[in-house]
């Protein structure tokens, strides 16, 4: 796949523009420019402290930002509240402690935000709920609380809440970072899966292979900034900074 | 030079094995460690300082043990009808405590100088709250949340009714002045323990709150009120607060102890519920938001619930020195529950060296029934808590 195939597409599913958040005195987030065409799926990596996972929780407004613009499906970013929850509504997101709710089953989990969030019946949202957890391969857990299921079950519950919502675009971050080595993969599988159904993604990860395998863009963060971005064979083969040959050296034995 | 060579370790000329070939045979465990005899051994006399330790509290409960069990049992009177039958006399010298007067006072220590006709309406009321209270902290009984809402609304207002009196339904109004004893008591600290847990859960919220105005008056607030004795209060409520208002709203002294009662303990909840606030993780609140959930959706449907769970054994703790604190007040001239017995063993009719100890063992009593209770299904709100850690 080439970046040519999203130039035509009339909205980004995200669009930043000069993108800038501080941290008291810390720059964190300096002059982020990006792009993200619809079923586009983009890696984000970088050392960490890099800025990555602020980048993600700006888009969903998770953190303030004080200079750029950011709009997600079109719609402005601001200091509105409905206008965020708006866009929330919109973008998914899996985090890396999975943030699941304890006090509520899997399938609650699951079902709330399109009760409480879309007004869907009860009935029909724990359908939905279902379907999902069907697609993230565990709907026989559906009545069991977070705490009795494995990291790697958790981390395919968070991805099917967040699908409960039908979401235009979903955000990763580090997915499989608080995962047992053995659970990393089915987390993976959920998001290649994820990817071949055209789910627009942002990825913040290590997995290269994954990126390898699924993303049409890499971008590369340090200390704030966007070093670099490519499609993954020249990103991996021919990088272009010393910052990415240090970082790809490191990072792949 | 010789290499060295490897043999194999060697004890008597026989080879030593590093693995068992047959299973050990089962070794019973030496006898000093099971049984009653090891129990004793290892708890109570396993050092010297341990047995002194025992020896010791072994000879206090024989010193107070006894006496009170005579006291309250074996010498004690327990019929007659005024204080003849609990005076000491030559077949009597040692005269134990004198239940009869309880008995014969337990009607006022229960309603005070309620009209004894209308009885029948503290009555109700003393069901009605004992209902809602078992419906509230039986944790799985059905519908709870209708159950929170006949404890926080319907409650409240029927208790009025029935104290009060509410004309328009036929029951008469009954003044305050003349309510008194268990029922004072029981009113006092349920209104306190109704209204604080709501009024807590704000404050607490306003206290973390990102709008400094707000944050500010929270802390003023709780900061205020929990620097000042409950005693200091409840004398600004009923000394005070009347200078303040105009003359022709002068609310009475029960409302205003009442005002007090639930403004101070709303203070103590507001720091209990803050602590559970704390212990959520803030990725809760992120993930709620990212979903789309408004500030007050998470609140109540992610945030509140957890918090308030894991601080149930603090609420109850709250409430114990909450129902304690109601004692004081019979300070501002309100007649609680030991008010009453404070004036029923003034009573001539009672007149005996052991009336005094008599009442004042009796109001001991009742305030530990009520106290151990909250404290049993507290620790047993936490066993539970303990388990379902891993649900």
């Amino acid at each position: 796949m080439s970046m040519s195939a999203f130039a035509a597409t009339d909205t980004p599913a995200v669009e930043i523009i000069g993108l800038h958040k501080w941290f008291g005195a810390f720059h964190v987030l300096s002059d982020i420019n990006l792009k993200v065409g619809r079923g586009e799926r983009i890696v984000i990596c970088g050392p960490s402290g890099s800025g990555k996972s602020t980048l993600l929780r700006c888009i969903n407004r998770l953190e303030d930002f004080q200079r750029g613009e950011i709009a997600v499906d079109g719609k402005q970013l601001t200091q509105d509240i409905r206008r965020i929850d708006a866009v929330r509504r919109e973008v998914g997101m899996v985090f890396q402690q999975f943030n699941l709710f304890p006090h509520l089953t899997v399938l609650e989990n699951c079902a709330l935000a399109p009760i409480q969030v879309r007004g869907m019946p009860k009935k029909e949202a724990e359908q939905r709920a279902m379907l999902f957890l069907e697609r993230v391969k565990i709907p026989e857990q559906a009545a069991k609380y977070p705490n009795q299921l494995s990291g790697g079950q958790q981390q395919r519950v968070a991805i099917a809440r967040a699908l409960c919502m039908s979401p235009k675009l979903m955000m990763f971050d580090e997915p499989t970072s608080a995962l047992d080595p053995e659970m990393v993969k089915e987390v993976l599988d959920t998001m290649v899966a994820l990817a071949l159904d055209g789910m627009t993604m942002l990825v913040v990860t290590h997995e290269m292979t994954f990126a390898r395998q699924v993303a049409n863009r890499i971008v590369f963060m340090d200390a704030g900034e966007i070093i670099e971005i490519n499609a993954p064979v020249p990103f991996f083969a021919n990088p272009q900074h010393e910052r990415t040959k240090l970082f790809l050296s490191q990072i792949l034995h | 030079m010789d290499a060295p060579t490897i043999t194999a370790p060697t004890t008597k000329g026989t080879a030593l094995a590093y693995v068992r070939t047959a299973p050990a045979a089962a070794v019973s465990p030496p006898l000093a460690t099971v049984g009653a005899l090891a129990w004793f051994k290892g708890r109570l006399f396993s050092s010297v300082g341990s047995t002194l330790m025992t020896i010791s509290i072994v000879l206090l409960l024989f010193w107070c043990v006894p006496p009170l069990i005579d006291f309250l049992i074996v010498d004690a009177t327990w019929t007659g009808f005024d204080r003849e039958a609990c005076l000491p006399s030559l077949a009597r010298p040692e005269v134990g405590a004198c239940w009869p007067f309880i008995g014969d006072r337990l009607a006022y220590i229960t309603y005070g100088s309620y009209p004894v006709a209308l009885r029948w309406r503290v009555d109700l009321f003393f069901a009605m709250l004992t209902f809602g209270t078992a419906w509230l902290l039986w944790l799985d009984a059905p519908r709870r949340d209708i159950g929170a809402i006949y404890f926080f609304v319907v409650l409240p207002v029927a208790s009025f009714a029935l104290l009060h009196g509410f004309p328009p339904l036929g029951l008469a109004t009954v003044d305050t002045a003349f309510w008194g004893g268990m029922t004072v008591t029981i009113v006092v600290a349920a209104v306190g323990i109704v209204a604080s847990l709501p009024i807590g859960i704000v404050l607490a919220l306003g206290r973390r709150s990102e709008m400094p105005a707000v944050r500010l008056l929270s802390t003023l607030f709780i900061e205020i009120v929990r620097g000042v004795p409950l005693i200091t209060v409840l004398f600004m409520a009923s000394v005070m607060l009347p200078l303040f208002l105009p003359e022709t709203w002068s609310p009475d002294k029960l409302m205003r102890a009442l005002v007090g009662v639930a403004l101070f303990s709303s203070a103590y909840m507001a720091e209990v519920v803050r602590a559970g606030l704390q212990s959520i993780p803030r990725g809760q609140y992120d993930a709620a938001h990212a979903l789309g959930l408004s500030y007050w959706q998470t609140l109540r449907l992610i945030i509140l619930p957890q918090a308030l769970t894991v601080t149930i054994p603090n609420i109850v703790n709250s409430y114990i020195a909450l129902f304690k604190d109601t004692t004081l007040v019979f300070f501002v001239g309100i007649f609680d529950f030991l008010k009453t017995i404070e004036a029923a063993r003034a009573d001539p009719k009672w007149s005996t060296p052991v009336t005094s100890a008599t009442g004042y063992i009796f109001a001991a009593l009742v305030y530990f029934v009520f106290c151990y209770a909250m404290s049993r299904y507290a620790s047993r709100i936490e066993k539970r808590l303990a388990a379902g850690e891993n649900r």
